[in-house]
């Protein structure tokens, strides 16, 4: 199992400013709006997000089969030591996803008055099946059968209401996920791109990309 | 339409809100939340009424500064039976937005009101017009406004077809609008919807019990 320390690179350089000839945007820190989604299964859960993330590769893979997805509104250096390996070995199995999540909200929430970071934790563990973690700006952790984040997410709140019904299966859940970060790519200047999708059940890991002109199309008014 | 800013440079009691216009096969439907707060933090009124009447098939919903918002539509109805009596004819649905219009975007640096207005008139039928905070007029065929909206431009841009049927079309507006109550705190209360076609006029109020409820309430 690959440790993958995450750490987010500071791009908060001060540039020269020959103020007419530098656009103002470029000397302000990079803020990264974005939308992501996650959603459980009987079985699994799915995860999604456009692909207008910091490292541009949006899902961050933490251990198998835990994934992560990151949206904050500002970067700032977090540097998250993943526990990866040396805890996998002691336990002798995969880490739960509750860990995972508990690991994050434990950073967030110490470190809340330096970090601007909301943290989405979902994966698949023996104990409890597929597992959404929502770990919002200050730290605080809350399990969520569904679950959006970033600043596209406002948009989809209603249709993530209406159309979200537990049992779903994972069909269902990709296509719901897909529609919804869609929707947010559409109304949401941050977001866009295409749309990543990954599951994560007992089988491993599933991931799927849909192109911008593969996106599900509404109506234009 | 701009979302409200709730901060301190709105003037006492704002409508914190959400509003939304809809064209349908043959009419339009306006419709509101009946909530009116102070910061966010107190209910001034839990049933309060944003879709004023200016004219008989006419229609505006209000957002921002609810003083604002009043003493526009205030002086809009006297511009609009005005320029009704002089054009010897009901006044089109355009004609009231550009009233609006006019006030918001000429006293634009005192006041804090947005409007959608909807309507139909015998020229062009069921139109839908919306009148931002600094005066800009567009028509469309489906709106949404107030503070409440953000979290309802999903589910309208995926919901909303044209021609719907007029039921359609009106649980349509009660499902977005009960879905918008549910997730921002400055909205809520009753349902107001309104139906305008050419036969007249319909208000249709969908109490708070009664609203559609969704998979986590």
């Amino acid at each position: 199992m690959a440790a993958a320390p995450v750490m987010m690179p500071y791009f908060g350089q001060q540039i020269s400013s020959k103020s007419d000839l530098v656009p103002d945007w470029t000397r302000q820190e990079v803020s990264t709006g974005t939308t992501i989604m996650a959603v459980e299964y009987d079985g699994g859960v799915v995860i999604g997000a456009d692909s207008r993330t910091t490292t541009g590769a949006g899902n961050t893979p933490l251990t198998s089969p835990v994934c992560v997805c990151l949206f904050q509104t500002q970067v700032r250096p977090i540097l998250t030591c993943v526990f990866g390996p040396a805890h996998s070995i002691e336990l002798d199995e995969p880490p739960l996803v509750e860990t995972a999540a508990n690991l994050f909200r434990a950073s967030c929430y110490r470190y809340r008055e330096e970090l601007t970071a909301g943290i989405l934790v979902a994966g698949w563990d023996k104990r409890k099946g597929g597992q959404v973690y929502s770990v919002p700006i200050g730290g605080m952790l809350v399990r969520q059968p569904v679950s959006v984040g970033g600043s596209g997410s406002t948009y989809i709140y209603g249709f993530m209401d209406a159309n979200y019904k537990p049992g779903m299966n994972k069909e269902q859940c990709m296509e719901i996920t897909a529609a919804a970060l869609s929707l947010a790519m559409e109304r949401d200047g941050s977001s866009g791109g295409v749309v990543r999708l990954a599951s994560i059940s007992e089988e491993g890991v599933e991931r799927r990309v849909i192109l911008g002109n593969q996106l599900p199309k509404f109506s234009t008014h | 339409m701009e979302k409200h800013c709730t901060d301190s440079r709105v003037k006492g009691v704002s409508t914190g809100t959400t509003i939304l216009a809809a064209i349908f096969d043959g009419g339009v439907v306006i419709g509101s939340d009946s909530r009116a707060s102070m910061g966010g933090e107190y209910v001034s009124s839990k049933t309060i009424n944003k879709v004023i009447q200016v004219h008989d098939r006419i229609f505006c919903c209000m957002a921002g500064s609810l003083a604002d918002a009043q003493a526009v539509i205030k002086a809009a109805k006297f511009h609009l039976s005005f320029h009704s009596v002089q054009m010897e004819s009901p006044p089109q649905v355009i004609a009231a937005a550009s009233v609006l219009k006019d006030l918001c975007y000429k006293n634009k640096d005192e006041l804090q009101a947005g409007f959608l207005t909807a309507g139909w008139d015998k020229k062009n039928g069921p139109q839908v017009y919306v009148v931002s905070l600094g005066g800009m007029l567009i028509s469309q065929q489906v709106t949404i406004g107030g503070s409440g909206s953000t979290y309802i431009y999903g589910y309208v841009d995926a919901k909303y077809k044209p021609n719907m049927t007029k039921e359609e079309c009106l649980q349509f507006a009660t499902n977005a609008l009960a879905l918008a109550m549910g997730r921002d705190n400055v909205s809520g209360g009753v349902a107001h919807l309104v139906v305008i076609t050419e036969k007249g006029v319909e208000h249709v109020v969908v109490p708070g019990d009664k609203l559609p409820r969704f998979h986590d309430e």
